[in-house]
C-alpha cells in the first residue's frame, strides 16, 4: 500500500517515467525509481536522484512517515564517482524500505544536507564526511565525528593508503 | 522542579563528562555547557573506541569478517553476527536447516536476556543502588555458562556460520536452559519487588527524559527507546526473519516516553525472551545444523543487499555492496545505539545533570557499538 | 589542676582511639555487610574473616604520596580532611557511654555536638572549592545545601526532646529515660504523642547529615565521579573516609541517647555500656542495610523532602509538644 504511494510520489520527481524494471546488477542506470525484489535485496524501493532532487525526495519520504535508518557512502573509483546512500524505513507493519541514492563526481563531492528535514541525519552525514570526504552543503557542524578532530584523511576511499 | 530556567548570558561553564566517567559506561565524552546543575547545551563527542570495522569488512572475506561483528556490541554479540549471516545467506541464496534457525533464535534470545540483565544492573547502579547489579550478574552468569558450553566463548561469540552453526547444542544445554527459565522468572519477580516498586526509583524515572514518537522518527531511534515512546516497532515482528514468525510473543510498548517507560519495556522484554526460548526448546526439530549445498568460498552476486535484525539495543542493519568478489566492496553497519544516542544532545537540554545521566543510562549505551 | 588536664588528655586520647577504631572497623563491617547483601564473600583474605583488612588499608593509604592537583588551593585542600575528622573525634568527648563512662560531661553537650556537626559541611566546602575541580565544586555546593536543610529539622526534633527533659546535658537526657523501656523517648508519652514520628525524622536527618545513601549526593559517584573528594588520594581520602564513619557513630549515638534511652537496659542482663554499644551498632547496621538497598535520590527531591515535609512536620511536633507541656 505505502509502497505504491511512495513509489508514485518519488516517480513524480522525474520528468519522463523511467522504466520500473529491475536493472541488471552492476549495469549503469539512469535516474529514477526501481522496485527491487525484497527477498533478494532486503529493500523495496531504490531511487537514484540528482543533487537538486534530493531534498524534494527526502521531503516526500518524511511526509510519508518514514524514519531515517542510516546514511552512508560508496566510492565507485572506476566511474570516478562517489555515491551517497540514504536508508529509510517504517515503524508500522506496512513494511517498506526505501533507498535513495545520489551520485557526485569524486573531485567535487558536494551534496545538500538533509539535517533540516531529519535532525538525526546530523551524525550520519558527519560520519560520511569523515570516511569519504563528501561535503554536505549547509550542514551546521561538519567536523569529524568518529575520526580524530584533526583528521585530514578519508579512510573508506578506495585510494586511501594507511 | 527540573524545568529549564532563565539563563543569564556568560554565566555558564563547560563540563566534560567523559571520556572516563562512571556514568558513560565506556569511553564516551559529552561536552556539557552547564548553568549550575542545569545543562544548557550538550554535545556528544564520539570516536574514542573507533576501530573502522567497515574498512576491515572491505579487506577480509565474508567468513573472516564474522568475528568482527561480535566486537561491536560485547553484551549482545550474537544478534549482530546473526544479522551478518542472514545478509550473506539472503544474497548468496543459501538455505538454512530449520534446526539451525531454531538454535540461532534460542541463543540470540538468551544473549538478549544477558544483555538486558547487565543493563538492568548497571542502570540501577547509575542511580546509586549497587546490590541489584550483583543479582543481575548472578543470573547472567548462568546464561554465559550455557552459551560458553555451546559456542566456546563467553562474550565475543563467533557461533553462526553461513548456512548454519559451528556446533550443535547438546542435551546438557537444553536441560540447563529448561532449568534456567523458572529461575529467571523468579528473579524477574524479585527485581520488580526490589527495584521497580522502590519509591525513590520511581520518582527518579517517571517523567524524566521524555522522548516523543516524532523525535524518535526524526532521529531513527529503535529498540526499547522507540517502544518506550509508544512506537510498536520490533524488527522481529515488523519485518520477520529467521524463525521468529513461528513463535508466539508480544512486543511490550509503553506510551509515556520517559525513562520509566524504557525501563519497563526492557523488563517486559526479558519475559518475552523467556517465552521464545521456552517455545524454541519445545519445538526444536532434529536434523542437520549446516546447509548441505554451500559454496566453500562465498562470493556474492553483484548488487546491494540489506538485512535488519532486532538486537538487544534496537534495529541493527547491515548493508553489503558487492562487486562479485570474495569480500565486500562496501560494508555498512547501521548500529542502533548510534541513532539512540544521537537523541541525547537535544533531549537533555534544560535537564539537571543527575537526571540527564539517568536518562543516558536508560538509552542502554554500548560505546564500541556506537563508534564501531 | 594538672590532674584535671591529665584527665582531659586521657579522655581525648581514648575518644580518638574509639573514633579511629570504629571508623576502621566500620569500613570492614560495611564491606562485609554489603557483600552479605550482594551474595558475595567480601574481604576475607587478610586475617580471620578479613579482620586485618582495615589496618592494611590504613598502611596503604598512609604510605601513598599526597598529590595536590595543579591550581588547587593548597591550604584549603590540606585543611579540609583534617576538618572532616577533627570535629567528629571531638564530639565523642561529651557522649555518655554509661552513667559513669563519659570523657567530659557538659551542660550543653547536645549543643556542642550540633556545633561540631555543622563544621563537617565546612570541610566538604573547603575540599570541593580547594580542589579546583568542577565536579568537586558542584558536589560540595550540593552537600552544603543538603547539610543546611537537614540540620534544621534535626535541631527542631532535638529541641522537642530537650523541652521534655528540660536539659541539654546528654547525661540528664538519658537519665530521664531510665526505669523501664517504656520511658524511652521513642515511645509516645503524655507530653509528646508524636515521638515515634520524631524518631523517624531524626533518623532520616542523621542519614542525610552524614551524607549516607540514599542521600549521598556529595559523593554521587555515578554522576560526579567521587564528588568532593575526587582529587583526594592517600590519607587525605582516608581522613574523609574515617570522618564519615566517625560521623555515623556520632549520629547513631545521638539517636540512641535522644530516643532509645542511651545506656538504659531493658532487662539488665549486662552493664549499661554494652547496651549502649548494642543500640548504636544496631542503628549502624540499619544505616548499612539502607545504603545497599536504595538508589540515590535527586538533589531537588532531597531538598523538597526536607523543606516541604520534614521541617513542617517537625515544627508541628514542636508546637504540639510545647502546647501539651503547657497544658499538663
Amino acid at each position: 500500500m505505502i509502497l505504491e504511494t511512495t513509489r508514485e510520489a518519488l516517480q513524480s520527481l522525474f520528468a519522463e517515467s523511467a522504466p520500473a524494471v529491475e536493472v541488471e546488477a552492476g549495469a549503469p542506470r539512469g535516474n529514477g525509481v526501481i522496485t527491487r525484489d525484497y527477498n533478494a535485496h532486503g529493500y523495496h524501493l531504490d531511487a537514484l536522484v540528482d543533487a537538486e532532487q534530493l531534498l524534494a525526495a527526502v521531503q516526500i519520504i518524511d511526509q510519508a512517515g518514514f524514519f531515517i535508518e542510516s546514511i552512508t557512502g560508496v566510492d565507485w573509483i572506476k566511474e570516478n564517482q562517489l555515491e551517497v546512500i540514504y536508508d529509510f524505513s517504517r515503524y508500522d507493519f506496512d513494511v517498506c524500505r526505501v533507498v535513495i541514492r545520489i551520485r557526485v563526481p569524486r573531485d567535487l563531492p558536494v551534496v545538500p544536507t538533509i539535517t533540516s528535514i531529519y535532525a538525526g541525519a546530523n551524525w550520519h552525514e558527519r560520519e560520511t564526511h569523515d570516511f569519504f570526504g563528501i561535503k554536505f552543503a549547509g550542514h551546521p557542524h561538519l567536523i569529524p565525528l568518529l575520526l580524530p578532530e584533526d583528521a585530514d584523511f578519508h579512510p573508506l576511499l578506495k585510494d586511501f593508503k594507511a | 522542579m527540573s524545568a529549564p530556567i532563565q539563563l543569564q548570558p556568560g554565566e555558564t561553564f563547560i563540563l566534560n563528562v567523559g571520556p572516563q566517567h562512571p556514568a558513560t559506561h565506556g569511553v564516551l565524552r559529552v561536552k556539557m555547557e552547564m548553568d549550575g546543575e542545569y545543562i544548557v547545551k550538550a554535545e556528544t563527542v564520539l570516536g574514542y573506541v573507533h576501530r573502522m570495522h567497515e574498512k576491515m569488512g572491505e579487506n577480509r572475506t565474508y567468513a573472516q569478517y564474522l568475528p568482527n561483528l561480535s566486537r561491536l556490541d560485547y553484551l549482545g554479540a550474537l544478534g549482530y553476527t546473526h544479522g551478518h549471516v542472514l545478509v550473506i545467506e539472503r544474497a548468496a541464496g543459501i538455505e538454512v536447516p530449520e534446526r539451525a534457525e531454531y538454535i540461532r533464535a534460542i541463543t540470540v534470545e538468551l544473549n538478549r536476556l544477558a544483555s538486558h540483565l547487565f543493563w538492568f544492573g548497571c542502570y540501577v547502579m547509575d542511580l546509586g543502588g549497587f546490590s541489584p547489579l550483583m543479582y543481575a550478574l548472578e543470573d547472567r552468569e548462568y546464561i554465559l555458562d550455557m552459551l560458553e558450553a555451546v559456542t566456546g566463548a563467553r562474550l565475543t561469540y563467533c557461533y553462526y556460520r553461513f548456512g548454519g552453526l559451528y556446533n550443535d547444542v547438546d542435551d546438557d544445554f537444553i536441560e540447563a536452559a529448561k532449568r534456567f527459565i523458572p529461575r529467571m522468572r523468579k528473579s524477574l519477580k524479585k527485581y520488580a519487588a526490589l527495584v521497580t516498586g522502590n519509591i525513590i526509583f520511581q520518582k527518579r524515572l517517571e517523567g524524566m527524559g521524555p522522548i516523543s514518537a516524532e523525535m524518535c522518527r526524526k532521529y531513527g531511534a529503535t529498540g526499547a527507546v522507540a517502544r518506550g515512546s509508544g512506537i510498536n516497532f520490533d524488527v522481529r515482528k515488523n519485518e520477520p526473519y529467521s524463525v521468529y514468525p513461528e513463535f508466539d510473543f508480544d512486543i511490550p510498548v509503553y506510551h509515556e516516553g520517559d525513562s520509566m517507560a524504557r525501563y519497563k519495556v526492557r523488563m517486559d522484554e526479558m519475559e518475552q525472551s523467556l517465552r521464545i526460548i521456552e517455545q524454541g526448546l519445545a519445538k526444536l526439530p532434529g536434523g542437520p545444523i549446516m546447509a548441505e549445498k554451500k559454496p566453500k568460498n562465498i562470493k556474492l552476486p553483484v548488487g546491494d543487499f540489506y538485512q535488519a535484525v532486532e538486537t538487544a539495543r534496537g534495529s541493527f542493519g547491515i548493508r553489503i555492496v558487492s562487486d562479485g568478489d570474495k569480500n565486500a566492496y562496501r560494508l555498512k553497519l547501521r548500529s542502533p545505539t548510534y541513532s539512540n544516542m544521537h537523541l541525547f544532545d537535544e533531549a537533555c537540554e534544560g535537564m539537571m545533570i543527575m537526571d540527564a545521566l539517568a536518562f543516558m543510562g536508560s538509552l542502554d549505551l554500548v560505546i564500541p557499538e556506537i563508534d564501531r | 589542676m594538672s590532674l584535671t588536664v591529665l584527665n582531659v588528655l586521657v579522655a581525648v586520647v581514648i575518644a580518638i582511639g574509639f573514633a579511629a577504631l570504629n571508623a576502621a572497623y566500620l569500613v570492614w563491617a560495611e564491606r562485609r555487610g554489603a557483600a552479605r547483601i550482594q551474595r558475595r564473600p567480601g574481604p576475607n583474605i587478610n586475617g580471620p574473616f578479613g579482620l586485618l583488612q582495615p589496618p592494611l588499608d590504613g598502611i596503604k593509604l598512609m604510605t601513598k604520596q599526597i598529590m595536590i592537583p595543579g591550581g588547587a588551593d593548597k591550604i584549603l585542600f590540606m585543611v579540609a580532611p583534617v576538618l572532616a575528622m577533627a570535629p567528629a573525634i571531638l564530639s565523642f568527648v561529651t557522649i555518655p557511654f554509661s552513667d559513669t563512662i563519659v570523657a567530659h560531661n557538659m551542660d550543653i553537650g547536645l549543643l556542642m555536638i550540633f556545633a561540631f556537626a555543622s563544621m563537617g559541611a565546612l570541610a566538604v566546602l573547603f575540599a570541593g572549592w580547594g580542589s579546583r575541580n568542577k565536579y568537586s565544586v558542584m558536589a560540595s555546593v550540593r552537600a552544603v545545601s543538603q547539610n543546611v536543610s537537614y540540620e534544621i529539622p534535626m535541631l527542631i526534633t532535638a529541641i522537642t526532646v530537650v523541652m521534655i527533659t528540660g536539659s541539654m546535658d546528654l547525661k540528664t537526657i538519658t537519665a530521664a529515660q531510665t526505669g523501664g523501656f517504656w520511658n524511652w523517648n521513642i515511645f509516645p508519652s503524655l507530653h509528646s504523642p508524636l515521638m515515634p514520628l520524631s524518631f523517624i525524622l531524626f533518623f532520616i536527618c542523621s542519614l542525610a547529615e552524614t551524607n549516607r545513601a540514599p542521600f549521598d549526593l556529595g559523593e554521587a559517584e555515578s554522576e560526579l565521579v567521587a564528588g568532593f573528594h575526587t582529587e583526594y588520594g592517600s590519607m587525605g581520602f582516608g581522613l574523609f573516609f574515617m570522618g564519615e564513619y566517625a560521623n555515623i557513630v556520632i549520629g547513631a549515638s545521638l539517636t540512641t541517647i535522644l530516643f532509645l534511652g542511651g545506656w538504659d537496659c531493658p532487662f539488665g542482663l549486662f552493664p549499661g555500656v554494652w547496651w549502649f554499644l548494642l543500640k548504636i551498632y544496631l542503628l549502624i547496621a540499619t544505616f548499612i542495610w539502607i545504603r545497599w538497598t536504595f538508589p540515590r535520590t535527586t538533589i531537588y527531591g532531597l531538598l523538597n523532602l526536607s523543606w516541604k515535609i520534614l521541617i513542617p512536620l517537625s515544627l508541628f511536633n514542636l508546637l504540639l509538644t510545647a502546647g501539651l507541656l503547657k497544658v499538663f
